[in-house]
């Protein structure tokens, strides 16, 4: 059935726009609408959560209440821009630029290292453009990374070579992803390496690598958490900032007082929420950083048990479909983008929303599509457009 | 080529691929499980703490309710003041926190700007007071003796002031009608402590931290009705504590008004007769200990006796309640609680303690007639009686021959109750008691001695009646103290004989106690109010009753009036013959015994006038004086440490009290009931109109009437009615059954040291 509509297509005579549009093979028929609408809804509702949680905050919108509603909007379209640009090149055809997209992202993250770099919150992992815009390039440093380790690892095995990547193909491409990882782990950006560490696991899970290097991967992390905690290398103060999302009272001035305020502004919400921007919490702004990284906190609060479920709901539909695209993919290189923007998103929403909820230590990241931050946004719309692409260049009838 | 499928995948990365979802639901459903059990299973625990974050409350005080007199006129009211008061929440929103504000606030009211920047600052562990120890989101009060004119300055120019206020405030005030002091009844106010706010958090009208609460007297038995309900504004606030909108209001509940049976005008002249009759004892020479009398200290109490109201209650040394108004200072505090000033605070009308002296002998007489002595019988009063080898004295070696028991009152001859006192211990088992009858004791508990009186009144000390069980358990006690003197002292002085002899038996009572006792002396202890009481219910045919102060409670404006009812306690265990011939027997006091000489010229025709006097002797001191009177409408008792005989140092402060109520001329016979300041007991209540103002009462018996239970009258009259059985709390002796009358009160043996005029008088 399927080599037939296959050779059907190729003898198809030209046809109308309209025609062409709607036709079996067209861009429209082969988008995933699904995840395309989940991704919209969870932009959508982040723009309202990020109003919510800035309006009143005069100190940061400088008098004008939808400073952060109308960035958050404009970058959202600046990132479905993005997201149009890598359909149109197509994921295929990107190999060609990986390389120098990955070392465009070395010399971004190398820059932040440098005196162009701030420090906001700690971690010295921005770039300030001016204009109330910044940039943070580890946040493409994530599709460098994907890219980069599954054009390594999918090339002998796409070209028919090999069945799995071979040991050496491994190392090439654990060595490719370590360069950066080391030098965001200068920042420090825990946050961000804990998310490129996830990645890892999730390309190499993909792209078929031994079960040894899996399991060893797992067990080297394990290790060398455990090696840190043993030999003292982190202070006092940075295990109990680490631990303080379980014991507030460790660092009660800090982040004990963010997880503490979160979750009073989440439980207090209960099953319908206060209503979007009648939260107490919110309009008292309890909650530090809440349009960035507590932006969940928000939607706890006013929309309730109901709207943060949503949340969790559409994050699972996007997932639930980057997973399908990760099978239905043509090839490994396909495959191996998809699981790897999969264990992405995965484990960034996991922290993120953990982190607010209590059950995760608190790591400055970003709640995909709906935290507020132009770089994050960019990289997560750039996501969903390879996404598109792997799903785009498969049979129809997969 | 053909072991790769055109999905480029395979079996182990689709496997992979599955292991991939699975941990991705996982966590999805990790976090939706956790969502649930923060916002459903505990979401009720959250949005209390949301609620605590962000709701702060600003407390309007409610205006505390006057106390009354029996005509009306405010014996504690509120006075406005101009209070001057600054937010912190405003000042905090200047640039400079609102230093350059504190500073020309106090250029404006004449203060040291450092000692208007203390009182906004907030207490705390290292904050030395002056601090604010209020929520910070109250207005603070900088002063409340602002001039018109700072107020105005400051409210004209609103912009140089921001967040300060100068607003009329209710204040308390003790205006002393008629100079009326009252002090020790009606107390005092001071500011609310730590422990209170916390036990009250859970009731319905919780303490503010700013409140002041009745601490003595009035302000402090009537301080729930007398204190209202704060107003409360609820405000939304924001992290910064920046007040972002209004949650709720509810306003402040003013205080309802206690109306007393305290008349000012009786209550200043019983105060000054007091005084004057102190002033006169100290003048007067004392030829036992030969100096003139200390006099250091005295009550005097002036009872309804239809109801046990208390008209007057005066106490001194007094002190000025007005100290405390705005907070007493450390030194202020100190003297009035010191040895040098005599312990002014004490009420010792209620909270003094002294044998009676003669004045007991009412009870004896009636204990004597209860035994089955003949009332009319003959008894030898003797100059002095002799048991075993101690000799008991007349008082002044006096001797009557032999004489009626109404006689031994009248005359108050001691060696007649020594004589009956001394049979009814053989009669009882003398040492080795079998089965006793105790009856002077029991009659004692009947009138209601050794026991709280009830009264209105915090603090009321319960006197002692030294029978066997209090006997036992003061020699449980002391015992081993006692036998320790006898065993390691050789010494052969009063104090090491008197411990050896009680090592041994002390616990026994012996002949001698109980003659002391029958007249009043030895270990036997009373207050004032228990004694006029007692006198009281003489005067009113036998009925005991709780004495009250509070008349009514009266709301703010006027329309809600809950009467405090006389309450009957208990009845004299006499029958109505022994009362008509007490009765007879104090009124010959007057006329032919011991107070005869005080009360020259009196109209006992018209105002029958009964007395009894006391002169009771303290261990190394002054003799106490007692004075107890009553007429068939009131009693009064007036007893001065350290100032001889009661007729002597009272007797003319007594007449003059009665002369003044009744209208009558000045040591002579002519009675004007239109000069007397109260010639009947005032019956109606002052009523006080909707916008808070007193009209004062008017003389109308019927409205009184109507006012109160006539059934408690009526019960307390008829003399075959029972006690309700709530007022027979224990009886002592529940082996000693059937005795006439109820028993008042349970039997408390005290050991308390603090007695009359705050020093022992037993040793």
């Amino acid at each position: 059935m399927s080599a037939n509509s296959y050779s059907i297509r190729r003898f198809t005579p030209e046809r109308s726009a309209l025609g062409k549009l709607l036709a079996r093979d067209s861009i429209v028929r082969r988008m995933d609408w699904v995840l395309l609408f989940a991704s919209l809804a969870l932009c959508g509702i982040g723009t309202l959560l990020v109003y919510s949680a800035t309006r009143g905050r005069t100190s940061l919108t400088h008098g004008d209440q939808y400073y952060f509603l109308i960035r958050h909007l404009m970058n959202a379209g600046i990132g479905v821009g993005l997201a149009i640009g890598v359909v149109a090149i197509g994921h295929r055809r990107m190999r060609g630029v990986v390389p120098f997209f990955y070392a465009l992202s070395i010399l971004g993250i190398l820059a932040v290292l440098s005196p162009l770099g701030s420090t906001v919150n700690g971690a010295h992992s921005w770039i300030i453009i001016g204009g109330g815009f910044s940039l943070q390039p580890s946040e493409f440093v994530k599709i460098a990374i994907i890219l980069g380790m599954a054009m390594v690892l999918s090339a002998r095995v796409d070209a028919g070579d090999r069945e799995h990547p071979d040991h050496r193909t491994v190392l090439q491409a654990l060595g490719l992803a370590a360069l950066p990882i080391l030098i965001i782990m200068l920042m420090p950006d825990l946050g961000s390496v804990m998310v490129l560490a996830a990645i890892i696991l999730g390309v190499l899970l993909a792209s078929g690598a031994s079960n040894r290097w899996v399991f060893g991967l797992i067990a080297a992390g394990i290790g060398g958490a455990i090696a840190v905690w043993q030999l003292g290398i982190l202070d006092k103060y940075q295990i109990d900032r680490f631990a303080a999302f379980a014991n507030p009272a460790l660092d009660p001035a800090g982040v004990g007082y963010n997880t503490s305020q979160a979750r009073i502004a989440i439980g207090s919400g209960g099953l319908l929420g206060k209503g979007l921007f009648h939260g107490s919490q919110t309009t008292g702004q309890f909650v530090p950083e809440q349009q960035t990284d507590f932006v969940f906190s928000v939607a706890g609060e006013e929309l309730g048990f109901v709207g943060a479920a949503l949340i969790i709901g559409l994050i699972g539909v996007i997932l639930w479909r980057a997973c399908a695209i990760a099978r239905s993919a043509t090839d490994l290189y396909g495959t191996i983008v998809a699981a790897g923007i999969v264990a992405w998103f995965a484990f960034q929403s996991f922290e993120n929303i953990g982190m607010t909820l209590g059950i995760m230590p608190v790591a400055g990241i970003p709640l995909p599509f709906v935290s507020y931050g132009g770089s994050s946004m960019f990289a997560n719309c750039m996501a969903i457009g390879l996404l598109q692409s792997v799903r785009m260049q498969r049979p129809m009838s997969a | 080529m053909s072991n790769i499928p055109e999905t480029g995948r395979t079996s182990r990365v689709t496997i992979r691929l599955v292991i991939l979802q699975i941990l991705v639901v996982s966590l999805l459903l990790t976090l939706g499980g956790r969502l649930w059990f923060l916002q459903i299973r505990n979401g009720q625990e959250y949005d209390e703490k949301a609620a605590n974050n962000h709701i702060q409350q600003v407390v309007s005080p409610a205006v505390r309710g006057a106390i009354l007199d029996d005509r009306g006129v405010p014996l504690a009211d509120n006075e406005t003041k101009l209070v001057v008061s600054a937010s912190r929440t405003d000042l905090l929103k200047q640039a400079d926190d609102g230093a350059a504000v504190l500073d020309r606030l106090a250029g404006v009211l004449g203060m040291q700007p450092e000692e208007v920047k203390d009182k906004v600052r907030l207490c705390d562990a290292k904050t030395p007071r002056p601090c604010w120890n209020g929520s910070p989101y109250q207005p603070i009060p900088i002063t409340d003796e602002a001039t018109t004119q700072q107020a105005l300055q400051i409210m004209e120019r609103r912009e140089d002031f921001p967040g300060i206020t100068a607003e009329p405030t209710a204040v308390r005030r003790y205006p002393e009608p008629s100079k009326a002091n009252t002090a020790q009844v009606l107390g005092y106010l001071s500011p609310v402590t730590d422990e209170e706010l916390t036990a009250s958090e859970k009731t319905d009208n919780p303490y503010q931290r700013s409140d002041q609460i009745g601490r003595s007297g009035l302000e402090s038995v009537y301080d729930k009705e007398l204190r209202g309900q704060a107003g409360v504004t609820r405000y939304e606030v924001d992290n910064l504590g920046r007040v972002i909108g209004k949650a709720g209001d509810t306003p402040a509940q003013p205080g309802a008004n206690l109306v007393t049976s305290i008349d000012s005008r009786v209550q200043a002249l019983t105060e000054k007769e007091l005084a004057q009759a102190m002033a006169d004892a100290r003048k007067t020479y004392d030829t036992i200990t030969h100096k003139n009398y200390k006099a250091d200290s005295g009550a005097a109490v002036v009872l309804d006796n239809r109801t046990g109201q208390v008209i007057a209650m005066a106490s001194a040394p007094t002190y000025d309640p007005n100290e405390w108004v705005g907070g007493i200072s450390a030194k202020e505090y100190k003297a009035l609680n010191d040895v040098k000033s005599n312990y002014p605070l004490l009420n010792r009308a209620t909270q003094g303690q002294s044998a009676p002296g003669s004045t007991f002998k009412v009870v004896s007489t009636s204990a004597a007639v209860n035994a089955g002595y003949d009332i009319n019988g003959g008894y030898p009063c003797t100059s002095s009686m002799t048991i075993g080898n101690q000799v008991f004295k007349n008082f002044e070696n006096e001797s009557f021959g032999s004489i009626s028991l109404g006689r031994a009152l009248e005359v108050s001859c001691d060696t007649v109750f020594y004589g009956i006192a001394y049979d009814q211990w053989q009669k009882d088992g003398g040492t080795s008691p079998k089965h006793p009858k105790d009856w002077f004791y029991k009659t004692a508990h009947q009138f209601g001695l050794g026991a709280k009186t009830g009264i209105d009144l915090p603090g009321e000390v319960t006197g002692r009646i030294p029978d066997r069980q209090w006997k036992q358990s003061y020699y449980d006690a002391n015992k081993d103290y006692w036998c320790k003197i006898k065993k390691t002292s050789k010494k052969h002085d009063l104090a090491t004989d008197i411990a050896r002899e009680n090592c041994t038996d002390g616990n026994v009572l012996r002949a001698g106690d109980s003659v002391n006792y029958a007249i009043g002396q030895g270990d036997t202890l009373v207050t004032p109010i228990q004694m006029a009481r007692i006198y009281a219910a003489l005067g009113n045919g036998g009925t005991l009753y709780q004495p009250t102060i509070g008349k009514a409670i009266v709301s703010a404006d006027g329309k809600t009036v809950t009467p405090i009812k006389p309450k009957v306690v208990g009845k004299l265990p006499d029958s109505k013959s022994t009362l008509k011939y007490i009765d007879k027997a104090t009124a010959g006091v007057v006329t032919d015994g011991t107070a005869n000489w005080k009360f020259a010229g009196w109209p006992q025709d018209k105002i029958t006038l009964h007395a009894k006097t006391g002169t009771a002797e303290v261990s190394g001191k002054q003799t106490t004086s007692w004075l107890t009177t009553y007429t068939k409408d009131y009693t009064i008792v007036m007893t001065i440490s350290q100032a001889g005989t009661g007729s002597g140092a009272s007797g003319t402060a007594v007449r003059r009290i009665y002369e003044a109520m009744y209208g009558i001329e000045k040591d002579g016979p002519k009675i004007d009931p239109s000069k007397g300041i109260m010639p009947k007991p005032v019956t109606s209540l002052p009523k006080i109109s909707d916008d808070g103002t007193v009209v004062k009462a008017s003389y109308d018996t019927a409205a009184y009437d109507k006012a109160y239970d006539k059934s408690a009258y009526d019960t307390a009259y008829d003399p075959a009615a029972n006690v309700p059985a709530d007022s027979a709390v224990a009886a002592p002796r529940s082996g000693t059954s059937g005795g006439p009358g109820p028993v008042v009160a349970a039997l408390t043996p005290t050991r308390t040291e603090e007695l009359l005029h705050g020093r022992k008088s037993w040793s």
